[in-house]
């Protein structure tokens, strides 16, 4: 079975979010860059599917050459071989002209599953996996904590508002993580996987490579014309003032229900 | 420009969620502001009994679309539906709510309509008949405005429990439309589904969340706060240490790459409040920190600090919060 994993890289959780000069991006200058962490959890999963069922791992990843780190770190965790989308032509697009770029390299590659996060930790679009399957024309099957697949079908399973459900689809189709890292412990890329890696081919690609016709996947339908810092909260108050331990219970909660008023 | 703005409402087991009524609210105060009426196309199964109550929040018309198979959220199923309903309306802007669905369906809808989508906003405003949507990025340790070129259609998802609702007008209902639709043929289903019925608070969805770190010690100690927010109608939610550590599910955790929550009230107990558990739940109205170390990070997000050991202190606060609900009623 062949799976691709569309992977992003994204600033490392413990950032500190500062807007740029421009007052439309994040200042990029002092941040570290990891694998966006549900996209860590789907090269898990297809590590595990190809352990599995055999097959191979493709790695498809769009962005900077900065991106070449991340997609080496999912190759050292056992990935097979990547494919890196580098065309600036896509920097002023959106989620639809990424999915559109993304779903493009995946039909070259042809594989019987995708996986992908179901969000980027960066900006939370929260859209580019479904995106990519309906270009494929393909089923998706949202927010897995966990896959399986006999190797016609895959079935998941997902958490929803007040309950779980399992999902299950014919192959082709695509597949969103969810979970968190205690549910899919992902492996750490080891000593030999690290030195293997260096090896392993990665395709560097333009949209004109992919068919992807660039002036059209690169207008923007929406844009972020600006960012602002959430409200700094005010400093906050420490019951004390030398209260006992019960004191402080009955004032904390007179406090919540007289200013607060939320209890 | 279209001729309305178009709700999309979320129909489960027999009625409409709460948040669709948030949605209907902010598309009413948009269709006004554009000087365009609202319209909703509403998929489920017997949902057709019940569309016209969306009239309360302004809704002019609905386009229902009806079928046992539409039962439980299925991508491949609803989209094409949904999105043939939606192009009927010729709408000037889409709105559907930020729920795990929603975020799933505008995804795709915005694929196959070509349109400009932006998830999990929290403001919606119009400015010179043309839209602007905030929403949150980095778990909301940063907002962004998106704006939408020239011609393209915006789909905005709205994140639950932000909108205010209009008071329903309790007269009005909307002209209910049926649209015809085959689900067939479907390459994905539903195996099974097991529903939560110890009427449990959704995270996202609640009101107040007390949550447990690593200071409580073990999955046991738990049945402390699951005590406290049994008396205050909350959730409870964990920081990523309790997960990993295998105290509570992975649902529970809140953080960056946990549920993001915007409740009124968030009691954290035995959190350090690392910035990513910071980024979920930073934007509650009101945080209390509960934790024996003065100097924890979570103390500098509080709005109410309480240096003291938990387990000494929630069966206390839990006691007192007891007698006042008590006095209350
Ligand atoms: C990629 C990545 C993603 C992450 N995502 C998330 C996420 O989504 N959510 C998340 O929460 N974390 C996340 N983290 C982890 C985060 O960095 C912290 O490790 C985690 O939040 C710490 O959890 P904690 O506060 O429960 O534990 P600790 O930091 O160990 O804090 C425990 C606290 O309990 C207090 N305490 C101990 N005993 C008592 C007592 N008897 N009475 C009162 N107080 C007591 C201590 O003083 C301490 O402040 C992520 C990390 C990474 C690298
Ligand atoms: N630049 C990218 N390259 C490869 N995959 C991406 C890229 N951006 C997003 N994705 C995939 O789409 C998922 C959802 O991302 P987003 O819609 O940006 O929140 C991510 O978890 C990735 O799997």
């Amino acid at each position: 079975m062949n799976v691709a994993v569309l992977l992003k890289q994204t600033p490392d959780t413990e950032s500190v979010i500062r807007i740029a000069s421009d007052g439309k991006s994040v200042a990029t200058d002092d941040l570290k860059w990891i694998v966006n962490p549900y996209d860590e959890f789907a090269v898990e999963a297809a590590l595990r599917l190809k352990e599995k069922h055999g097959g191979t791992v493709t790695i498809i990843s769009w962005g900077p050459q900065r991106v070449v780190e991340s997609v080496r770190t999912a190759l050292a965790m056992g990935a097979d071989s990547a494919v890196l989308i580098d065309d600036p032509a896509l920097e002023a697009s959106d989620g639809l002209g990424v999915a559109t770029a993304l779903a493009a390299a995946v039909k070259q590659i042809n594989p019987d599953l995708v996986l992908c996060g179901s969000r980027a930790v960066d900006y939370d679009q929260a859209q580019r996996g479904p995106m990519v399957a309906e270009f494929l024309g393909w089923p998706h099957l949202a927010l897995a904590v966990s896959i399986d697949s006999d190797g016609q079908t895959v079935t998941i399973e997902r958490a929803i508002e007040g309950g779980k459900v399992v999902l299950e689809s014919s192959l082709p189709a695509l597949v969103t993580f969810g979970g968190s890292h205690a549910v899919w412990n992902p492996r750490y890329a080891s000593l030999p996987g690290i030195m293997k890696a260096k090896k392993k081919p990665l395709a560097v690609k333009k949209l004109a490579d992919l068919g992807v016709d660039a002036s059209e996947a690169g207008a923007a339908k929406v844009r972020m014309t600006s960012l602002e810092m959430p409200l700094q909260r005010a400093a906050g108050k420490v019951i004390d003032g030398g209260l006992d331990m019960a004191a402080k219970a009955v004032e904390l909660v007179r406090a919540l229900h007289e200013e607060a008023k939320v209890i | 420009m279209g001729k309305c703005v178009c709700i999309i409402a979320e129909f489960r087991h027999g009625a409409f969620r709460r948040v669709t009524y948030e949605v209907a609210s902010e598309g009413k105060r948009i269709a006004d502001a554009l000087g365009i009426g609202l319209w909703a196309v509403a998929a489920g199964s017997g949902v057709a009994e019940k569309a016209a109550e969306l009239g309360r929040y302004g809704v002019e018309k609905v386009l229902v679309i009806d079928d046992p198979a539409l039962e439980n959220y299925l991508a491949e199923a609803y989209v094409p539906a949904v999105a043939d309903a939606v192009a009927k309306c010729d709408p000037a802007a889409v709105i559907l709510s930020a729920s795990v669905d929603g975020k799933d369906l505008g995804a795709r809808l915005a694929a196959r309509l070509k349109a400009g989508l932006a998830q999990d906003c929290t403001q919606i405003v119009c400015e010179n008949g043309k839209i602007k949507a905030k929403r949150p990025i980095f778990a909301g340790k940063c907002f962004g405005w998106c704006e939408w070129a020239e011609g393209a259609l915006p789909i905005v998802s709205c994140r639950p429990n932000v909108m205010d609702c209009l008071a329903p007008m309790e007269d009005k209902k909307a002209e209910v439309e049926k649209v015809q639709v085959s689900v067939a043929d479907l390459r994905s289903k539903v195996k099974s589904i097991d529903l939560d019925t110890s009427g449990k608070v959704e995270l996202t969805e609640a009101e107040i969340i007390v949550s447990g770190g690593r200071g409580m010690k073990g999955p046991e100690n738990y049945a402390l706060l699951e005590d406290m927010a049994k008396v205050l109608g909350a959730a409870v939610g964990a920081s990523r240490a309790a997960v990993d550590s295998g105290w509570r599910p992975h649902a529970d955790q809140v953080g960056q790459t946990g549920k993001v929550v915007n409740p009124n009230l968030y009691i954290a107990v035995g959190i350090s409040g690392a910035i990513q558990h910071l980024a979920g739940m930073g934007s509650s109205k009101f945080i209390v920190a509960i934790n024996k170390d003065a100097e924890a990070p979570i103390f500098s997000k509080a709005d109410y600090g309480v240096v003291e050991d938990l387990f000494t202190f929630v069966p206390a606060l839990t006691e007192e919060v007891r007698k006042l609900k008590s006095s209350c009623s």
